[in-house]
């Protein structure tokens, strides 16, 4: 029993869940009053557009490829969704769609051409601030009524970040982890040569990927509007990197198609947290994103001890 | 049961160019319904880009292929392939890592899916693993990375055997039996007895000869990219086999240096490599040697130049060097130019410490030492200031020679480096070698080419990792060679 414990594949697996686990605990020495209903709502509540996020980049990062312009992208889907979904639905709608088409599109041409992804990310993410800016030149514009709704769901017992965080997960869960198709898709992170000699289309895949990213970068960029009832073109532009790091901070690897949805989303839940419990030890947010960079430097330094006793 | 639809598959005349070398050079091969093909050959005779063809990886240049009688030259590839029932299993490994045993089978099949697949995956793989390889001790339920790459191949193994929907009629194996011990070899190769005896069909490629001497009922000899011998098993034994695989027509064009007569230790010990195998051959160069490392491809040479060149300047555990040391590279593209750089630049990059000016590179020096190495090599440029990538193939290779001969290196290591370069530039770097190994310069050749191993003093000859002998020139053949690249019981 203690040696199933102490195996590296179980610590491996183990890490994100501990690291979020120690947080929390430290949060509530810190702070006992955070330890309620109220108390995780607010703490938490900005973990979902984050999560979001992180599942998006996490679709990225199974085929091997890198999205630096996930902040961007939901940046823009933030501002058409404080204007032209709350101001004329159809209109909002379609352009929410042609972005995740644009997303997918993109998918396919770094297929096709062979390009590196970070590259063509880096110079879309200009080309989604500019067209953010274009549709909203000040913060402003309102958040649909709906989105507000549902972002402000009481639900019973458990606060509403930890059940719709649940809930991306099992979904996310299902689709790429147990479906059938999604073994493939996976499989097109491990070892791209062999999933096409068995037949299969790598640039369907990667259409497919990118196009499940924009699908969850336009949730993210509704769910924060939702939060926030405004928007703002530079409004998650720090989300980019905390989307990264949450997918690697919940167990993914860069390279070889081994990612894990709860760990993604629970990479996200500690990035959040990290916040929280800085500003309850009062250092200033100006020290946040760098206390942050601390916890994911001290996570994958585990990660790579632990993998140094696999070998 | 009428001619074609006996014959599985059938090529005639296949060819096939990447640029100027001719893999395959007008094969005709032909496979009848429940035999075991045994196809041997040396390195570079082509029997992998013929499995490529025949699994629709890699389109032939010119030839026909018919598939049970039906010419699909055309419109043949990996679904073609599927379609046909023809199977492979490839030397290298095409399991994808981060997926279970099961999920690898979905991949493979099309028809697993929907509710249930999981489960029905399961069922297949385990299965055909329990057919093949009773006691394997593998879960379906393993991740693939986890694995040992013994029982890596045993998935990839049974996974190729497996049947969902398509037909099943050919499966080629390719050195199917390098990872697996004796035990599960003999498990492999009696199982594909029976379903050879069940009426299908296997294509069976190693390098271990007595496999294909028990297995095969047909043997098919390759060399240089054609058929030079195709006959039933009882026909061969051994020795004729090797024979066979050798020097069929003599390969000459290439002048052999007259043999000095030198005498080993007359000069000082410059490398030294031992192996904590007790039987096998240590390492040994000294000063002016030209020293040639053979075998089969794969079996440790690259290693061994790798440890050598790690372990430059330093007397650490069983390696020792004395003396600077370059490597020249032989996958030229991956890990040999800088294909933004210029050819005077490329050849400077190894000398950069001797020639710096308060601290920067001296523009002058360095154009100096490309113009120097322009004429001794005869690099063919206009003007050396030209891209690296405006040379051909060949001459590139020049480059990175002059690289490693312009710089302060005293053992110089060669992987490979003759790799698709013509016969002309070769005799004139053979030329160079020489002449550098008189000045007193040690030279440690892996080659898969026998013809170069005459212009190296001595040869050693490497298998699984090791050194298996150590070949005087005077003493040098491939037939040699080649008994010594083979196990002698297996």
């Amino acid at each position: 029993m203690l040696t199933a414990v102490t195996s590296p594949k179980f610590l491996r697996a183990a890490l994100p869940g501990a690291s979020f686990a120690i947080l929390l605990a430290a949060i509530f020495y810190v702070q006992p009053r955070a330890m309620s209903y109220f108390g995780l709502n607010l703490m938490l509540q900005y973990a979902v557009p984050i999560a979001l996020a992180t599942i998006a980049q996490m679709f990225i990062i199974t085929v091997n490829d890198l999205d630096l312009s996930i902040g961007a992208f939901v940046g823009l889907t933030a501002t058409i969704g404080a204007t032209l979904v709350a101001s004329t639905p159809l209109l909002g709608a379609l352009a929410l769609l042609a972005a995740i088409a644009a997303y997918g599109a993109l998918g396919a041409l770094v297929h096709w051409r062979n390009l590196p992804s970070i590259v063509v990310t880096l110079g879309m993410s200009f080309v989604w601030l500019g067209v953010a800016v274009l549709i909203l030149p000040t913060p402003g514009g309102s958040a649909p009524g709906w989105v507000k709704a549902i972002m402000g769901l009481k639900t019973p017992w458990v606060p509403f970040p930890v059940v719709a965080a649940l809930v991306i997960g099992i979904v996310v869960h299902v689709f790429l982890m147990m479906s059938s198709y999604g073994a493939v898709l996976r499989g097109a992170g491990g070892n791209p040569r062999a999933v096409s000699r068995a037949g299969w289309s790598l640039l369907k895949i990667k259409v497919i990927m990118y196009s499940a990213a924009g699908f969850f970068g336009v949730l993210s960029g509704l769910s924060l509007i939702g939060l926030t009832s405004a928007a703002d073109a530079h409004i998650a532009d720090r989300y980019t990197l905390y989307a990264i790091a949450g997918v690697i901070l919940g167990g993914g690897e860069f390279v070889g198609g081994r990612v894990s949805p709860f760990g993604a989303v629970v990479g996200a839940l500690t990035l959040t947290l990290t916040g929280s419990f800085l500003i309850f030890l009062k250092i200033s947010p100006d020290w946040q994103i760098g206390a942050q960079g601390a916890v994911l430097i001290v996570v994958l330094a585990l990660r790579a001890l632990i993998k140094r006793r696999e070998v | 049961m009428t001619e074609s639809t006996r014959t599985i598959v059938a090529l005639e005349k296949v060819a096939k160019h990447f640029g100027a070398v001719k893999a395959l050079n007008g094969v005709d091969l032909r496979v009848e319904a429940g035999e075991c093909l045994g196809l041997v050959g040396h390195n570079g005779a082509g029997k992998s880009t013929l499995m490529h063809v025949l699994a629709g990886t890699l389109t032939p240049s010119s030839g026909t292929m018919s598939v049970r009688g039906e010419d699909v030259t055309a419109r043949y590839g990996v679904a073609g392939a599927n379609a046909a029932g023809i199977r492979c299993v490839f030397q290298e490994l095409s399991l994808c890592p981060n997926l279970t045993v099961a999920e690898n089978a979905r991949i493979f099949h099309p028809s697993l899916q929907g509710f249930g697949w999981k489960r029905r995956a399961r069922a297949l793989i385990g299965a055909k693993l329990d057919e093949i390889f009773p006691g394997h001790g593998i879960s379906a339920d393993d991740v693939v990375g986890d694995l040992s790459i013994g029982k890596r191949q045993m998935v990839e193994i049974a996974r190729a055997f497996t049947i969902s929907d398509a037909p099943l009629d050919l499966v080629i194996l390719d050195e199917p039996t390098s990872s697996l011990d004796a035990f599960t070899a003999r498990q492999l190769l009696d199982y594909v007895r029976k379903v050879v005896g069940g009426g299908m069909s296997c294509i069976l490629i190693t390098h271990l000869l007595r496999e294909i001497l028990d297995t095969s009922d047909r043997i098919v000899v390759m060399k240089d990219g054609a058929v030079v011998a195709a006959k039933k098993t009882e026909e061969f034994d051994r020795d004729s086999l090797v024979r066979a695989m050798g020097n069929v027509v003599e390969m000459t064009a290439i002048k052999v240096h007259e043999a000095h007569e030198r005498q080993r230790g007359a000069t000082p010990l410059v490398v030294e490599a031992r192996s904590s195998d007790r039987d096998a051959v240590d390492l040994r160069a000294h000063r002016g040697e030209i020293i040639g490392l053979a075998g089969l491809a794969g079996h440790g040479q690259t290693a061994m130049l790798m440890k050598i060149f790690d372990a430059a300047g330093k007397h650490r555990g069983s390696t020792r060097v004395d003396g600077p040391v370059a490597l020249v590279a032989g996958d030229r593209q991956t890990e040999g130019v800088f294909h933004l750089w210029s050819i005077a630049q490329n050849i400077g990059v190894r000398s950069l410490a001797g020639m710096r000016r308060h601290g920067l590179i001296d523009a002058s020096a360095e154009a100096a030492l490309g113009e120097e190495w322009k004429r001794r090599i005869g690099i063919k440029t206009p003007d050396m200031n030209n891209a690296i990538l405006s040379l051909s193939g060949g001459n590139q290779q020049k480059a990175l020679f002059a690289r490693a001969l312009a710089s302060d290196a005293e053992i110089i290591l060669m992987d490979d480096p003759m790799r698709g370069v013509d016969v002309g530039t070769k005799l004139e770097v053979y030329d160079l070698i020489r002449d550098e190994a008189e000045k007193g310069r040690t030279f440690l050749w892996y080659t898969t080419e026998t013809d170069e191993l005459k212009n190296c003093d001595h040869t050693y000859v490497f298998r699984d990792g090791v050194i298996v002998a150590d070949i005087a020139r005077a003493d040098l053949s491939e037939e040699k060679i080649l008994q010594c690249s083979f196990k002698e019981s297996a």
